[in-house]
């Protein structure tokens, strides 16, 4: 890249000037251009994600510190092929140009980038983007790889041909960014400039001639498509290999997440744990103490407690994304995803829910299609989570006796779990047919799969991806985990009552507001074969699943009756082995997590689809439970 | 003329027009899929659909029904082309201007 990038191809300098006015500066590409790494390399880690308002397309924004210009504002937009208004983030992307989005400021300067790969297709974009008539910088990324492999551009040319400066840049070794302050220092200058009248571009073909001219005019010669990308698909994607690496793929995901996750969770808990005990003598005791450390951080550790396993997925999953296998892994999935009516695309985020649903959630956005999205965002918390396997562990444990079949190969306890994840991906599997033949039926959108070229993953945008997932993750559910932390805590503890020392005192369990709801929903449940404690636990495990587990144990612990028991013995008391197992079918369907609900609300900017959702897997659940329940009765069990 | 998924894998053909919904024809131009472009299928995905195809530089996975939608006429000039990129790629030999030219999906058939 030596020198290549050094030179942006600038109109004659002027004088510079304050750039006083200069405040909001928009970044705008084609997928695949390498916008993301662009924005991070100018933000660096000061930048946050939002969703523009009233659409599901997500809004990044950051301070420009990557080129020391704290002051200016860097709003990234979604990465399209062109302004055409049928797509949303198209929509999105004009009014954002147009400084029409409510709640954005109107942009000062653009930022074009474009893959210099792949240049003639990419320059379909910047005639329209041009046409706003905002000073743009345009920007021709990899260039460097470009040249290596044999491709050039006149950089000169084509700015004289689209009326505006022309940097090659190369985001991601930093090659050639020093023509962005220079352009930002400069553009106030040009401003008064009249642009040069470009063709008004009425369709998709004008657009490619009008482009390949350009492309013609400034000896732009694409470079030789790589023949690696090509010979290491012949393996990935071949018709025995590719199906069977994809397998070991999908196994590595399950591996990581039990394997190396969960230890790294539980140690994460332990440390919690203590850091809660630590904390203890050092605040006073009496409520105050008890609302900090057994309402506020009890609840912010039974979420925190799964992020190490959230960030070793989110470093799996960036690490096939970035590399670009994640493409070649939606089309080998495509024939079983389009039997139950959706594609390959939404493949993935079902993988990353058998960690979590929140982040499986977030990854549904690289589906295009916003009804195939909203029916995967509905499906994925029936996949089998992390936090069911506590609850799961628990009820087996106390329940399923250890009998083992063809000589000890099979366990009934292994089959019992193994039928779980099977219930969990059947229901999920079961409603995304029943969403895509009713209310979610789309008009049917072609699946259109761009296969980028193989790259390595950088350390870099690794650890950028894990601390803004980290970031989102702990303040989107966090949010939510305090509020409704605090609200059973102070439902557990009402009404206060006066000891005969005139000191304060919490109530019994039973007696408390929580106990009370407990016998309040006890009919609904019962035909469950669920007393009142389990419904307790039930109300609790909203806030997440695992709570339910450390819900039970309090229980127990504070009734004399069964405070010698261990929980799984003590748990005989309440459950029957009809009650246990639906006990666990409900598990399987339910949507107990505050978490998900927020993660959705979030990503489908209602309340409707989090209500929806939560009302249908809670019938669903309690049908099956009850069915369980009563098939296990007549069976005498 | 035929469509697009007729072609076996390795045959190339020349984008006549999409018979597609607009928004979706109009995603496809914007990826290359503009008449007088010279296509290639390149190969199926496992389980024999979709198929993915080599345009303009890039490699786009369609499925079936939508490659049906798309008319391509014979490669003249290009079927060579699409024969000299296979016997390229088996002998890893020298490459001529032309075969970079088509590698890079720079070829337009009109011209």
């Amino acid at each position: 890249m030596s020198g290549c990038c050094a030179s942006p191809a600038f109109e004659p300098p002027q004088p510079p000037q304050p750039s006083g006015q200069l405040r909001t500066v928009v970044l705008i590409g084609p997928p695949n251009s390498g916008k993301s790494t662009l924005f991070n390399r100018l933000t660096g880690l000061r930048q946050k994600v939002a969703n523009f308002p009233g659409v599901t397309v997500e809004q990044r924004m950051g301070q420009m510190a990557g080129v020391g210009r704290e002051d200016l504002t860097l709003i990234d937009l979604p990465g399209i092929y062109s302004l055409d208004p049928y797509s949303e983030d198209a929509r999105v992307s004009i009014e954002v140009l147009r400084g029409q989005m409510a709640g954005t400021p109107k942009p000062d300067a653009v930022l074009l980038v474009m893959d210099s790969l792949h240049l003639t297709r990419q320059l379909m974009l910047a005639a329209p983007v041009l046409a706003m008539g905002l000073p743009t910088l345009v920007l021709l990324n990899m260039s460097d790889l470009m040249e290596e492999r044999g491709g050039s551009i006149d950089a000169l040319k084509l700015a004289r041909e689209l009326g505006a400066p022309v940097a090659k840049i190369s985001a991601v070794n930093g090659g050639g960014m020093g023509a962005i302050p220079l352009f930002l220092h400069q553009h106030t200058d040009r401003a008064g400039a009249q642009p040069l009248t470009l063709p008004i571009l009425g369709n998709a073909a004008s657009a490619h001639s009008w482009a390949a001219q350009i492309s013609r005019r400034t000896d732009y010669r694409a470079p030789l498509s790589v023949e690696g990308t090509r010979k290491i698909d012949n393996v990935l994607l071949h018709r025995i290999w590719g199906p069977l690496l994809f397998l070991v793929v999908v196994v590595g995901v399950f591996e990581v997440v039990f394997s190396i996750g969960q230890p790294l969770s539980d140690g994460f808990g332990g440390i919690l744990v203590r850091i809660g005990e630590l904390a203890r003598p050092l605040l006073p005791s009496g409520w105050v103490q008890s609302l900090i450390l057994d309402g506020a951080w009890k609840g912010i550790s039974s979420v925190l407690v799964f992020l190490p396993q959230i960030l070793l997925l989110f470093l799996f999953i960036g690490v096939l994304e970035d590399s670009g296998y994640l493409s070649r892994a939606a089309l080998i999935a495509d024939r079983g995803m389009r039997s139950i009516g959706l594609n390959g695309k939404a493949f993935i985020p079902l993988l990353s829910a058998y960690a979590c649903a929140v982040p499986a959630i977030m990854a549904t956005r690289t589906i295009e299609n916003k009804r195939d999205r909203l029916a995967t965002i509905l499906v994925t918390p029936f996949m089998t989570c992390s936090a069911r396997l506590p609850v799961y562990m628990l009820l087996i444990a106390a329940f399923v006796p250890n009998i083992n079949y063809l000589h000890g190969f099979l366990g009934l306890r292994t089959l019992v779990m193994l039928s779980l994840y099977l219930a969990g991906f059947v229901a999920a599997l079961g409603t995304a047919r029943l969403l895509k033949s009713s209310i979610l039926k789309s008009s049917e959108t072609p699946f259109i799969l761009e296969l980028p070229q193989y790259r390595m993953p950088t350390l870099r945008s690794l650890s950028l991806r894990l601390v803004d997932r980290a970031r989102i993750f702990l303040r989107n559910a966090g949010r939510v985990i305090l509020a409704v932390t605090l609200v059973l805590w102070v439902l557990a503890h009402l009404p206060v009552l006066h000891t005969a020392s005139g000191s304060y005192a919490a109530p019994q369990l039973a007696e408390s507001v929580i106990g009370r709801l407990g016998h309040f929903i006890e009919p609904a449940i019962a035909p469950l074969g669920f007393n009142w404690k389990i419904g307790i636990g039930l109300l609790s495990s909203v806030l997440a699943r695992e709570v339910m587990v450390s819900t039970m144990g309090t229980l127990y612990g504070s009734d004399p009756g069964t405070q010698a028991l261990s929980l799984q013995t003590a748990l005989h008391h309440d459950l029957s082995l009809g009650g246990a197992l639906a006990l666990m079918i409900f598990f399987a369907f339910a949507m107990q997590c505050t978490s998900t609900i927020a993660v959705v609300r979030r990503e489908t900017n209602s309340w409707k689809w989090p209500v929806v959702q939560f009302v249908y897997m809670l019938a669903l659940a309690w049908v099956a439970a009850f069915a369980v329940n009563h098939a296990v009765m007549a069976f005498g069990g | 003329m035929s469509v697009l998924s007729q072609l076996n894998v390795g045959e190339s053909g020349v984008l006549e027009d999409l018979d597609l919904p607009e928004s979706v024809q109009n995603h496809l131009m914007h990826m290359g899929f503009v008449p007088n472009a010279l296509v290639t299928a390149l190969r199926r995905a496992p389980a024999g659909d979709p198929t993915v195809y080599a345009i303009d530089g890039m490699e786009i996975a369609l499925r079936r029904e939508t490659a049906a939608a798309i008319h391509v006429r014979a490669a003249e000039v290009p079927e060579a082309v699409g024969q000299k990129e296979a016997a390229s790629q088996k002998t890893e030999g020298q490459k001529t201007e032309d075969q970079r030219i088509a590698a890079s999906g720079q070829f337009e058939a009109a011209q």
